[in-house]
């Protein structure tokens, strides 16, 4: 391979990360709002942000995509940059299961640290804000740490659109060499390597936030995707 | 926002074929998938650590990386090997082998789940060591891992779109064909992007039916 292909698939590596740092980002907003809102008093609240994470969760993410690149702009009349596209794509579809997460790890909090709230008389917004997320975040670090590899290998589908991704850039080296092993080879080492870094920075964020509430970090986590219809637990 | 309806009705017959297909390749897949994991789950048994490690390390690397570059691993560089396959069979290898890296783990974990009196007891019945997997512990260790094992065809499911990419004409291979042809995108999208959600919602409904009849 020459140094001009290998600057393609560094182009590509570079849109990869961006995607996967946007989207990450509007993942983690969406899932800590509708995973919050399903602890809501009102069931109207409730019952939306369930149908949200039944509905994303239930299609799949490369039909969401194919859905926002091709079904939004001639339904509303606006026309996505692609890496925005991409990015609403992905947070959403994967926000939908972290929402789940959130729910189950706020689920999992000890009942009496809420009733110990009420009896304090803090409004539920103090209660969630000082009693419940601090004690429920670090255990959503292992499920949430495991939802980001797949949002990793997810970013890999915006390639169909032509957006220039690494897997994408893969595909231009392919028909540039018409030869394949070597570099899907380095493609798949290349996605491995990013997803061994993100699971150490996870792991290290786990050991930080559960010191912070006096908990040691969980021994070894089996990477399992979020199940369906069920929390964490 | 225009709906045509026609769009639907002409579109429907496309549906119903690319339907099939995507059974076909959930079905397949589930199956290569069941069973390459038990194979994965029993050698991470072997007591030698020239078997496990390898095993454990190709198995992470396949888990841990985009199941669409595998797709197209296998579609071209296969037949560089002279190893031809159609498109669907490759669809069906490689989604099969990636969500087996999964299934191992659900096999582990009901393995693990076996009581310990269990592997007693085949040793003091003097059980040769094939059939006390057999026959003792594989099946008590499937019987409770069946439901978590439906939650990775469910997760399948989502995945099968990706073989429109290796030219195999499932549900979105389908509506991107009828759209292409007919310049009309949002009716077809519509219809299989409803289709996924009935669908995974069903299965769910099923799953959740099973699990209460086998944990009783």
């Amino acid at each position: 391979m020459t140094s001009g292909l290998w600057e393609l698939v560094l182009q590509g590596v570079w849109v990869t990360i961006q995607l996967l740092f946007f989207s990450a980002l509007l993942a983690t907003a969406v899932s800590f709002v509708a995973g919050v809102a399903r602890t809501h008093r009102l069931w109207i609240v409730r019952f939306l942000a369930g149908l949200y994470t039944e509905v994303f969760r239930g299609t799949s993410a490369l039909v969401m995509i194919f859905w926002v690149f091709f079904v939004l702009p001639p339904a509303f009349g606006w026309q996505l940059v692609p890496m925005w596209a991409g990015t609403l794509a992905l947070g959403l579809t994967y926000g939908a299961y972290g929402s789940e997460i959130v729910r189950g790890a706020l689920a999992a909090v000890d009942p009496a640290q809420k009733e110990g709230g009420i009896a304090l008389s803090f409004t539920p917004w103090q209660r969630m804000k000082l009693i419940m997320l601090p004690q429920a975040v670090p255990e959503m670090i292992p499920p949430f740490s495991n939802l980001l590899i797949e949002l990793l290998k997810g970013t890999a589908l915006v390639s169909i659109m032509g957006m220039g991704d690494l897997a994408f850039s893969g595909n231009l080296v392919r028909l540039a060499l018409q030869e394949s092993a070597e570099i899907y080879t380095y493609i798949l080492l290349i996605y491995f390597v990013i997803a061994f870094l993100l699971t150490r920075v996870m792991r290290g964020l786990e050991k930080k936030l559960k010191a912070g509430v006096g908990k040691a970090p969980q021994k070894k986590t089996a990477a399992v995707r979020v199940p369906e219809g069920s929390g964490v637990s | 926002m225009k709906w045509d309806w026609s769009a639907v009705s002409d579109f429907m017959p496309h549906f119903w074929d690319g339907l099939l297909v995507t059974l076909q390749i959930l079905v397949l897949g589930s199956l290569v998938s069941f069973g390459v994991g038990l194979v994965w789950a029993l050698l991470m048994r072997v007591p030698s650590r020239w078997v496990t490690w390898p095993v454990g390390v190709i198995t992470e690397f396949i888990r841990n990386t985009p199941l669409l570059v595998q797709l197209f691993f296998l579609f071209y560089v296969l037949p560089e090997w002279n190893i031809t396959f159609s498109a669907l069979t490759t669809g069906v290898v490689a989604i099969g082998l990636h969500y087996s890296t999964y299934t191992m783990q659900v096999y582990r974990a009901g393995i693990e789940g076996v009581p310990v009196g269990q592997w007693e007891a085949a040793t003091a019945l003097n059980l040769p060591l094939a059939r006390t997997w057999t026959a003792v512990i594989l099946p008590q260790a499937i019987r409770r891992v069946v439901p978590a094992l439906g939650n990775y065809v469910i997760s399948m499911l989502k995945d099968t779109p990706l073989l429109m990419a290796i030219t195999v004409l499932e549900m979105l291979g389908e509506a991107r064909l009828f759209s292409q042809q007919n310049f009309q995108f949002t009716e077809p999208l519509t219809v299989i992007g409803v289709a996924f959600i009935i669908i995974s919602y069903l299965a769910s409904l099923a799953l959740r039916a099973l699990e209460r009849r086998l944990v009783h």
